[in-house]
């Protein structure tokens, strides 16, 4: 473990953050109309060589790598090249966008009639967006905008037409597509469609990766994509898928462009349009299919105030930097670029940490609103037990104290400075009238009015939607607290305050919930340093030599910390429980959710599990991912259709004991091998 | 073109004279000011048909000739006149003597520099600078035996410490000197040469040898380490054509011959070799031989490796060379390979026989302009698929294009500057060619009279498919007269804060814009992060074709006022360039060689193995280090 840590440079107090400028307030003050038909004239890419969609689509179909992949095909399947060509411009018709001024307008015009109702403002930087303009007149560039709801590209397109810069070409799932005039719509503004697995199917891969790369070589406009492949239903970054990030990096790698810039964008929203919808998604009940009909009935959401957005545009990132010494570009000297191949192991490698760094970007830059500090707060309150909810005063103590906290451990954080704390504390409670209760002065979840009528198992689960909701605001905070809080829980968990053991406790808990939580690969002992920097400048840990000592002020930031991981904790450790007791020697991949989600009802009606979090498909499966990772479960392919999951029940329940600290992390890892 | 000027009575005479235009076209003023010394040639050369001509064009003392601290001939340079005009010097260059009235506008427009701001170099070689010899006494005692001239003048030794890297030339200027020879000795013939290799092997002295002192490859500096008496062995007393074989055409020559005499004197006999480096004035066979070089001309003639027949070479462990000359065999690994490209590290060549080829009846230039860089390379690319390359075939860049358009010298017509500014006008207005955008192939053809001109439209037509306008033989010819102006040019440059050097690659056809946009892209933005004031100018060439390839040339210079340390900041700007060059596809030569300056890569360039197999030659061959200059390896 390197001891030697130079923490100045990790401070993230230090970090520098722009300021934001509201794009709504103009909007009140003149016509929209005039907003939608005014000249646009953006800065484009120096070296463009091509403005048409048609002359694209002609560039991917007359591309070598194309036609080399046609001749491919149609030698495997023995199908007529030409017929494998036309299926090739028939998935490149499905695929592509035909961005459209006009729509562009339309759009301008409508969403920003929407924006006014829905939100307050919408605050964006525009250092950044300045940034951004010198960006894509030097290189290519790839926008890598967070994902937490459907508004995202809209927004995202809808923010650069108001600051005139190039509209992007967005990669978009192919659910949308399904809604027919609005997939048009927004083919027209840019999105181009594409299929959410295509594994096996390399004439679609062909045919997909030419377009990205042809559009980003040709400079033809900025592409843009959500590392996290989905929306975030939790708020959670979800760890980034590669595949994109591949192709864009591709046309760097090989030499046909100078450099790639990517630019994360980190949009915050004080109230998500999908909150309840999410919740109740990850509870197990189904999510409605995209369709038109069901965006209208979503209209009733517009009668409601959802507060303001912070979109930051990040610092670009230049790939080239990125590969600065970790890829070596000689590799591709020996073969024509033009033949796809898979990429090696150092590629993989990079593109995976490049990634990692780029969600990593997006959190910081995430603005967090008091109410995330509020819901932390409440929820953990409510688990403790009290009874009737915290009196308004004491809450806003308590949030006055995270505030604080949370802005050492470098939480962009976005605290009205000049009202009192009481003012903020009910202005961020009025907002989200459906999760709170106040009543006598007293502040809780609004658990009893989400009860209904039902039986306990309907109730029970009316009042986890509350719970997950609240909990997605929590999590927007987690990024700030996470590695401080595995650093807590820890020293808890391990048997003395050794450092070494500490730290050995550390990376077990960080390599359990590795799939949980945005953890940059082979960062463990940054992480552990970061942590413990934190820990010691708030002031809650002296660490003399090789011990880890808490300070008497440290136990209530200590005890903050370790509650804000329990329910993950607990979570991860009632489905290793479930793995146990109840697997059968026939469980499927498709009967873990609904198996663990009875299992779990059942010890929260029991009362042997506290945390309604646990009912989280998103939690049960990340666990799942995380014990197949470990070794502990392997998934066996089945004879049919689905695999099945064997479980190693030693390992499992080791794996359960070290988590609630009743093993040392030593045995957790002997019970591996 | 002055190619149909007649001379002397004789056939052989006509056609040399011809030659000797021809060159004179690319290379000299023209020729009517010197029929005399034609005539004088010509008799030598009926009086001793075997042996070479008395005049000795590089003296031993090179000193007497050239500069110590810049490029070429000491009375050929570039200055600015009283009244601010660019002028160059001397009377051996068609430009020399004219007025290049864009000159100072171009360097002010495209570095800053400025004619206030000067930066002379040390005037006067100090001798009292330079370290006395280290002389290893029974070597001297016994080299003094066998009559071979050598010497321990500090002149002479610092002559032979350096080739034409920046980073040599600015040090000379600045008047500081590093490790240089302890003496030099002129051997006069092959056998010389193997009493000094014997001595050298007797006494273990390091030798260096030395034939045109061209080198960009940091080859001739003397290694810091070294701490034996170090030898450098000057080759240009070397320089008689010893036979010529008009049934076979080939000659047989001594390896210190330079080019342009190997020309001159082939060419007194109706031939030629063909071999046209740019650097022909000065470099020698034995050199081109010991680099792996190419000409201008490889088109027709081929490179070195294409020439040569049968070659001599001198190392300590004896002299190698091929049992007859059969024009190629199936005997192994051909161990002239060992030879060529060993860069002084393995022995001396000494006797070289090479083809050659009469000397063709017509030349001509031309040149096209084609809309952007894009365009040329994919003519080039059609042209070399087509295999109908002319003699030389060379695309330059915008930036260069505006550089030789600068390098124009006054004309003297009002009509001419009239024509001139039509042609602007045709292909800028009426062809819509974008002049940031335009880059011009410049075109040498060579052959008989109808099949050149056949060919010429040939290459036109391939051309005109891909947006090229002929645009006439007097661009053509001023590009390839600035392959020869060129490194006066530097000169001129540092003394006005302007550092820059070329360097080359050879790259697969498809890289050849990624290469040509990222070095250039990559060096712009090394300049920024070093901390360069001004923007560089970083601009490139394809200037050879092959089937599967192309050599690229790049241009790099810049303003350095307000560096510290501008040779560092020039040698971290080409270290990256190479690594982007390297990483884009590219090789790590294709012609200037390895030497000391580009050893780094050169494991990652042929393996390990690759390493290992030079490894035990060298450690065969030369297993004492005599040829010590620790080049390549």
């Amino acid at each position: 473990m390197a001891q030697e840590a130079v923490y100045s440079h990790r401070d993230p107090m230090l970090k520098k953050r722009d300021d934001f400028e509201d794009i709504l307030e103009e909007r009140r003050n003149s016509s929209d109309l005039r907003y939608a038909l005014r000249c646009y004239t953006p800065v484009v890419y120096k070296e463009l060589t091509l403005c048409k969609s048609g002359e694209l689509r002609d560039l991917v179909l007359q591309s070598d790598h194309l036609r080399y992949v046609i001749t491919q095909v149609s030698k495997e399947t023995g199908a007529d090249a030409d017929e494998v060509q036309g299926e090739a411009s028939a998935i490149l018709e499905e695929m592509a966008h035909c961005l459209q001024l006009s729509t562009v307008r339309f759009f301008a015009f409508t969403l920003t009639k929407i924006f006014k109702t829905l939100f307050r403002s919408i605050c964006v930087n525009e250092e950044g967006i300045q940034r951004l303009q010198q960006a894509i007149h030097e290189h290519p560039v790839v926008l890598l905008p967070s994902h937490r709801s459907y508004m995202d590209f809209l927004l995202m397109s809808y923010i650069l037409y108001t600051y005139d810069l190039a509209l992007p070409v967005i990669a978009a799932g192919m659910d949308f597509m399904g809604m027919k005039f609005v997939g048009e719509m927004l083919r027209m503004s840019g999105a181009f469609f594409i299929r959410r697995s295509f594994g096996g199917d390399k004439l679609y891969w062909a045919v997909f990766s030419e377009y990205v790369r042809t559009m980003l070589k040709t400079g033809f406009a900025p592409v843009e994509f959500f590392l996290e492949g989905t929306r975030s239903r939790t708020a959670k970054s979800l760890t980034p898928k590669l595949g994109l990030l591949n192709i864009v990096m591709d046309p760097f790698l090989k030499g046909e462009v100078f450099d790639v810039t990517l630019v994360p964008v980190s949009i915050s929203y004080e109230r998500i349009l999908e909150e309840s919808l999410y919740a109740r998604e990850l509870l197990g009940v189904p999510k409605p299919k995209e369709s038109t009909s069901g965006l209208f009935k979503a209209r009733k959401v517009l009668s409601e105030d959802y507060g303001s957005i912070h979109v930051y545009f990040g610092q670009p990132v230049s790939v080239r930097s990125l590969a600065e010494g970790r890829v070596n570009r000689c590799q591709f000297n020996l073969t024509p670029r033009h033949i796809p191949q898979r990429p090696g192991e150092e590629i993989n490698h990079f593109v995976n940490d490049s990634a990692f760094r780029l969600v990593r970007a997006q959190e910081e830059n995430m603005v967090l609103k008091p109410w995330v500090l509020l819901a932390s707060l409440l929820l953990q309150n409510h688990h403790h037990g009290q009874k009737g909810g915290t009196a308004l005063e004491e809450l806003t103590e308590q949030a006055v104290w995270l505030r604080d906290l949370s802005r050492q451990c470098g939480a962009f954080l976005h605290w009205p400075e000049h009202a009192p704390p009481s003012e903020v504390v009910s202005s961020s409670l009025s907002l989200h009238q459906g999760l709170v209760s106040i009543s006598e002065g007293r502040v809780q979840l609004a658990l009893e009015q989400a009860g209904g009528q039902g039986g306990p198992e309907e109730k029970l689960l009316n009042q986890a939607v509350v719970v997950l909701s609240c909990a997605s605001y929590r999590n927007q905070a987690l990024h700030v607290f996470l590695r401080p809080a595995l650093l807590a829980l820890a020293i808890v968990t391990s048997s003395s305050n050794n450092r070494q053991e500490v730290y050995n406790s550390f990376s077990f808990l960080r390599n359990m919930f590795s799939n949980e939580f945005i953890l940059c690969p082979g960062a463990t002992v940054q992480d552990f340093e970061e942590a413990c920097y934190l820990l010691v400048k708030t002031g809650a840990l002296q660490i003399p030599q090789q011990e880890v000592l808490i300070t008497e002020r440290g136990h209530r930031t200590l005890a903050f910390l370790t509650s804000i991981l329990d329910p993950f904790l607990q979570g991860y450790q009632v489905v290793c429980r479930f793995l146990c007791e109840e697997a059968t020697e026939a469980l499927t991949d498709k009967q873990f959710v609904p198996a663990v989600r009875k299992f779990i009802i059942k010890h929260l009606l029991t009362g042997t599990l506290r945390y309604a979090e646990a009912l989280s498909s998103d939690l049960q499966k990340n666990s799942l991912a995380a014990l197949l990772r470990l070794g502990a479960v392997r998934r066996v392919k089945g004879g049919a259709e689905q695999g099945t999951l064997k479980v190693n029940k030693v390992m499992v329940n080791s794996l359960e004991d070290t988590l609630g600290g009743k093993l040392p992390t030593q045995k957790a890892a002997a019970a591996r091998l | 073109m002055a190619s149909n000027s007649s001379g002397g009575g004789s056939d052989r005479q006509r056609t040399a004279q011809q030659r000797l235009s021809i060159i004179a076209g690319h290379l000299q003023r023209p020729v009517d000011g010197n029929p005399a010394i034609l005539a004088e040639e010509c008799k030598a050369q009926e009086s001793k048909p075997d042996a070479s001509s008395e005049e000795r064009r590089v003296p031993r003392r090179r000193q007497e000739i050239m500069k110590w601290n810049g490029w070429g001939y000491s009375d050929s340079r570039f200055l600015f006149n009283k009244k601010g005009q660019a002028e160059f010097t001397g009377k051996r260059y068609r430009l020399s003597g004219m007025i290049i009235p864009g000159l100072k506008d171009w360097m002010e427009g495209t570095f800053g520099a400025s004619l206030q701001h000067k930066a002379p170099a040390t005037p006067i070689l100090n001798s009292n600078a330079i370290q006395p010899p280290n002389l290893h006494e029974a070597f001297v005692e016994e080299l003094k035996s066998t009559g071979i001239p050598f010497s321990h003048d500090a002149e002479d030794r610092v002559f032979r410490a350096h080739g034409h890297c920046l980073h040599e030339i600015f040090a000379l200027r600045e008047g500081k000197f590093g490790r240089v020879p302890d003496m030099v000795v002129w051997p006069n013939c092959h056998n010389d040469v193997v009493k000094i290799v014997e001595l050298a092997c007797k006494h273990n002295v390091c030798l260096i040898p030395y034939g045109g002192g061209t080198s960009v490859s940091s080859a001739l500096e003397c290694p810091h380490e070294e701490t034996r008496s170090i030898v450098s062995l000057d080759t240009s007393q070397m320089n008689r054509i010893l036979w010529i074989d008009e049934k076979n055409l080939t000659v047989h020559v001594e390896a210190g011959i330079v080019g342009q005499d190997l020309e001159r004197l082939l060419n007194e006999s109706g031939y030629c070799t063909g071999h046209e480096p740019d650097s022909m004035e000065f470099s020698s066979l034995g050199g081109w031989v010991a680099t792996r070089a190419s000409g201008m001309k490889k088109n027709i003639y081929g490179n070195i490796e294409d020439l040569v027949v049968h070659i001599k070479m001198v190392t300590p462990r004896g002299v190698i060379e091929k049992s007859c000359m059969g024009p190629r065999m199936s005997t192994g690994p051909d161990v002239h390979h060992f030879i060529m490209g060993s860069e002084g590290t393995l022995g001396v060549v000494t006797e070289v026989t090479m083809k050659i080829r009469p000397m063709p009846e017509y030349q001509k230039y031309g040149s096209v302009v084609f809309p952007n860089f894009e365009q040329g390379v994919a003519c080039l690319r059609e042209v070399a698929r087509q295999r109908c390359a002319p003699a030389s075939i060379r695309l330059m860049d915008n930036e260069q294009f505006k550089f030789g358009h600068a390098l124009k010298p006054q004309v003297s017509s009002i009509f001419t500057s009239f024509l001139d500014g039509l042609k602007k006008l045709y292909i800028t207005k009426f062809k819509g060619f974008d002049p940031n955008r335009l880059c011009v192939a410049t075109l040498l053809f060579e052959g008989d009279r109808e099949k050149v001109l056949q060919h010429e439209k040939q290459v036109y037509d391939i051309a005109a498919k891909f947006g090229g306008l002929a645009a006439g033989e007097d661009n053509g010819q001023r590009g390839y007269m600035l392959t020869f102006v060129i490194a006066y040019l530097r000169d001129l440059g540092m003394d006005y804060y302007v550092i820059g050097e070329s360097f080359e690659t050879s790259v697969p056809w498809d890289r050849v814009l990624d290469i040509c946009r990222n070095v250039k892209a990559r060096i712009v933005r090394e300049c920024k992060e070093k901390g360069v004031q001004f923007p560089p100018l970083s601009t490139c060439r394809v200037t050879q074709t092959y089937d599967a390839g192309a050599c690229v040339y790049f241009y790099f210079a810049f303003n350095y006022r307000g560096l510290s340390d501008p040779v560092h900041v020039y040698e971290q700007v080409e270290h990256a360039a190479r690594e982007e060059i390297l990483a884009n596809g590219g090789s790590l030569s294709h012609h200037h060689g390895v030497g000391k300056l580009r050893k780094e890569w050169m494991r990652d360039t042929i393996s390990n193995v690759g390493m290992g197999m030079l490894k035990s030659v060298k450690d065969y061959v030369d297993p004492n280090n005599i040829f010590g200059n620790r080049n390549l390896l």
